[in-house]
């Protein structure tokens, strides 16, 4: 479950809105119009304003590093800070079998993260990220970069989540999307949120 | 010292005769260089002229006051010259104060123990000593802190996707800038150990050279420069260590964001 109140950051908002335990909420609107600022906002990666909650956690209550545990975000563009694919996981043993899942070579732990695709980084930025086992996932265009094959893999990926729990809550501009995963859609321009008849 | 040869301005003058031939050198290759050597030069005489004559007076009126007024000007300066090298400065008075309150701090404290516990002049402050020995472990320090702070602030600019991957992963923001916190604190101490290192084989440290030049007795002028060889390397480590952590404290907040908002835009504009 996430719970956002009044949230407003550089203009953008007040936003409201709650997203339930194994809902995915879908966000589209217009490019510039801040909604990858919304995301890092949630994840209190910049100064915002605002009360945000998951089931157990008050945001303002907890460190942030906490909270970020429980809300993770996976940005458009993955950030990697050593040469090797596996020292970005905790347990990389544990993440092996996964690699399947989204459609990776079972050697991609043992890659160099320069030798990479755009596709590739972004299904094991996902997999760090899903290592966490957040309650809350903030994507920012989660499959721009993949073929429709392993978008389908990612995307049951998802829902296998989802039906355990997770909320997800994901910026697209992939208009079908949002009907084969989002139980709801929101459209985001001039600062403001709106509701959106969706799936 | 009956040895002792003083100089007149004919032969300052004469000396400067290879640096001309510098110059023209740059004109004919069309450098563009001779207007920066010659400005150089000339501020090298005027502010080594006029630090001269404000030794000389300090040194005549012995006043703790006016030496400790001269010490605020030289950490000042100090201060000033470590914001002005950096490429991306921190905005306002932080991108001042932290690189300059930990040079005061580590350049003070070291300048303080030497006089007043090791070399012990009377008064520990007597400015002949306190100055000379401050000047040169402000220089090097200065060297080392804006070094470190200048890779620092490069890597918060540039590195700042991977810095932001950890956070969002729960890591804190000193887990985060750790590795380039470390590189940071490395390029801040590799001068001067390789000054260390290197120091009496091909280069002979200009403090002993003077003194020697001033018949001081070798092994006497080796055993003051082995002195401030250590007080320099402690106090830029202590400065360099102080200025990264403050300026990693200043470029990320209480809940662990990065903020290169915090920073200024490349010199170069890139």
């Amino acid at each position: 479950m996430l719970k956002v109140e009044g949230l407003t950051r550089l203009g953008l908002g007040p936003f409201d809105f709650t997203v339930a335990d194994g809902e995915c909420l879908a966000i589209t609107g217009p490019s510039g119009a801040g909604k990858s600022v919304l995301l890092r906002a949630i994840a209190d990666l910049d100064p915002n304003e605002g009360q945000i909650a998951t089931a157990g956690m008050q945001r303002e209550a907890v460190a942030a590093p906490d909270w970020r545990r429980a809300v993770a975000l996976l940005p458009a563009e993955s950030g990697w800070w050593a040469d090797g694919v596996a020292t970005h996981f905790q347990d990389a043993r544990a993440v092996r079998p996964m690699l399947a899942r989204v459609g990776l070579d079972q050697q991609a732990l043992d890659w160099q993260v320069a030798r990479l695709s755009t596709g590739e980084r972004h299904r094991l930025a996902l997999l760090r990220a899903l290592e966490q086992q957040p309650q809350v996932l903030l994507l920012d265009e989660p499959t721009t970069m993949l073929d429709a094959g392993t978008t389908g893999m990612v995307e049951d990926l998802l829902k296998e989540r989802m039906d355990r729990g997770l909320s997800i809550v994901m910026v697209t501009h992939d208009a079908e999307q949002p009907e084969r995963i989002a139980s709801r859609v929101m459209w985001l321009e001039n600062g403001r949120l709106n509701a959106r008849a969706g799936g | 010292m009956s040895n002792y040869v003083s100089l007149g301005y004919g032969d300052l003058a004469l000396a400067a005769v290879f640096l001309v031939i510098n110059g023209l050198a740059s004109i004919w290759l069309g450098l563009g260089l001779e207007r920066r050597l010659a400005v150089a030069a000339v501020r090298m005489f005027v502010q080594l002229s006029l630090v001269g004559l404000v030794l000389k007076t300090l040194f005549g009126l012995a006043s703790p006051w006016l030496t400790g007024l001269w010490i605020v000007f030289m950490l000042l300066f100090a201060g000033r010259e470590v914001w002005a090298r950096q490429e991306n400065q921190i905005m306002g008075w932080w991108g001042y104060g932290i690189g300059g309150g930990a040079m005061a701090l580590s350049a003070g404290v070291v300048a303080v123990f030497a006089l007043g516990v090791l070399v012990r002049p009377d008064p520990w402050w007597a400015p002949q000593y306190f100055l000379p020995l401050l000047g040169m472990i402000l220089g090097n320090a200065m060297n080392g802190v804006s070094l470190g702070l200048n890779s620092l602030h490069r890597a918060i600019k540039r590195e700042s996707r991977a810095i932001e991957a950890q956070l969002m992963l729960g890591a804190t923001r000193w887990q985060a800038a750790g590795p380039f916190l470390r590189d940071a604190l490395k390029t801040g101490f590799i001068p001067i150990i390789n000054a260390m290192a290197a120091t009496g084989i091909v280069s002979l440290p200009g403090m002993m050279s003077g003194q020697i030049l001033a018949g001081v007795d070798p092994r006497e002028a080796v055993k003051y420069q082995i002195l401030v060889m250590l007080l320099i390397a402690g106090s830029t480590g202590i400065g360099v260590m102080l200025a990264a952590f403050g300026s990693l404290w200043r470029l990320t907040d209480d809940r662990h964001r990065l903020r290169p908002d915090r920073l200024s835009a490349s010199k170069d504009g890139a």
